[in-house]
């Protein structure tokens, strides 16, 4: 690798300062993305700059009823938190996806969102926990929809001197439940060929009240598909909203052919998954059988 | 571009090494401190043959920057067994056959132990899915599963294995 400065200062102010002064400087918490990047020549940052050491970067806290995820904290304590890991299922389910454990160990939820592949998996049900990110900048904080991080393959919208410092998640709603599903031709260690997140409540009576469904792998980016949680809205989950749901979903999904998918095969298996994930976050919900 | 100086505590002693900015931890645990247990199968977090447990986690040490190892705790393959008595799991993969040509040996064990430390009677699906990380090219990995389970079941019997010196 060429060479490349290392800096871990000890708070964002100076993450901040170092981003803005190097175009080409990258921010660095697990590293399990951008090391291999290097390594293969497809990234050559002037430095690299380890915001992990600073206070509130990694783990996971309480604010009010939601959460806020530290951006270096690796997807495997997502799972060891079990507040979390009750309220928004899906989402740790989708983070523990992804790699080895040895990869989860570093690897985290904000370093999946701001790599942009479409076929990230925490990102769809993030997007679909309704999740927010604070993001840092030499002007002061913003937060912004997790949706809007990511604008093409490999590109996001965050501006120079910028790095996203948390995500947060709302508290799960009463009546609340979430799914994430993928297709992979591997049970472990492969990238998702489609991917489907979908959170949900359902009131007392059981009748969907609102509902978000987002895609990984079936376009540029990952998608949030409003027509697919309108289709959910005002019915039980029935045969007929499901199917409404999975043409939606169908309707949103423009894939590319490649090796691990045809664009035919991707778009049904985005309906399926869909329609999977949103029964998974039904009973999750409280729904009965 | 000037080096690094970086002070950890490896397999219990202390270690200080100097470092690219951009050396991985493995390039530093092998080229800077003589270690060349750990081993770079894919450079790339795919194989698990550079897996090594640092600060209580395992990790593929070549997706770890080495000067992110500051202050850190690493224990490696060299670490595994206690001076020359080899750790059940060596010794069960010794007795079963768990190896061939070996190259991946080193990040299995590191997992293995890894899995049995906080998972004293995992089932065959849980250490399949713990092992996912780490390939072997060789045995088809049904004599690395029996392996680590009779590993598991002699820790859990607390009683020490036939051992053979390392």
């Amino acid at each position: 690798m060429p060479s490349t400065a290392f800096h871990a200062p000890d708070s964002v102010e100076d993450v901040v300062a170092l981003l803005a002064a190097d175009p080409t400087a990258r921010p660095l918490g697990g590293g399990t993305d951008l090391i291999v990047q290097m390594r293969s020549g497809r990234l050559a940052p002037g430095s690299v700059v380890d915001f992990k050491r600073i206070a509130g970067m990694t783990g996971v806290r309480r604010e009010g009823d939601g959460f806020v995820i530290g951006a270096a904290t690796p997807c495997t304590a997502l799972k060891a938190d079990a507040a979390l890991a009750a309220a928004w299922p899906g989402v740790v389910e989708a983070a523990n996806l992804i790699g080895s454990v040895q990869v989860r160990n570093r690897a985290t939820m904000a370093g999946n969102l701001c790599n942009a592949s479409p076929a990230a998996d925490s990102v769809p049900a993030l997007i679909a926990a309704g999740a927010t990110c604070v993001v840092a900048g030499p002007s002061g904080k913003r937060e912004v929809p997790v949706q809007e991080i990511p604008v093409a393959p490999g590109k996001t919208s965050l501006a120079p001197g910028e790095f996203v410092v948390e995500i947060r998640l709302p508290a799960r709603p009463e009546g609340g439940g979430d799914a994430y599903l993928r297709s992979t031709p591997r049970t472990e260690m492969d990238i998702a060929v489609v991917g489907a997140g979908v959170s949900l409540v359902l009131d007392a009576d059981g009748t969907c009240t609102s509902a978000r469904v987002a895609l990984g792998a079936v376009g540029p980016t990952v998608v949030l598909v409003e027509e697919a949680g309108k289709a959910l809205v005002g019915t039980k989950l029935d045969d007929d909203a499901l199917a409404a749901m999975s043409r939606a979903v169908q309707a949103a999904s423009n894939p590319i052919d490649d090796k691990r998918g045809s664009v035919s095969y991707r778009k049904a298996m985005a309906g399926v998954l869909a329609r999977r994930a949103a029964l998974i976050a039904a009973t999750r919900a409280g729904a009965k059988a | 571009m000037s080096k690094i100086h970086v002070s950890t505590t490896l397999n219990g002693d202390a270690a200080e090494f100097l470092c690219d900015p951009s050396a991985s931890l493995l390039d530093a645990l092998r080229d800077e401190l003589g270690l060349t247990g750990s081993k770079e199968g894919c450079g790339s977090g795919d194989c698990g043959a550079c897996t090594v447990v640092l600060d209580g986690e395992m990790v593929c040490s070549c997706l770890v920057f080495a000067a992110e190892a500051e202050g850190g705790t690493i224990q490696t393959i060299e670490g595994v067994a206690e001076s020359a008595v080899l750790h059940p799991v060596q010794q069960k993969f010794l007795e079963h056959g768990a190896l061939q040509c070996g190259f991946c040996t080193p990040g299995f064990i590191v997992a293995a132990k890894a899995l049995l430390d906080r998972n004293p009677d995992p089932t065959e699906t849980e250490v399949r899915y713990w092992l996912a990380g780490n390939l072997c090219r060789c045995t088809g990995y049904d004599k690395i599963v029996r392996a680590v389970m009779d590993a598991a079941a002699e820790l859990r019997q607390d009683r020490p294995s036939e051992r053979t010196p390392a």
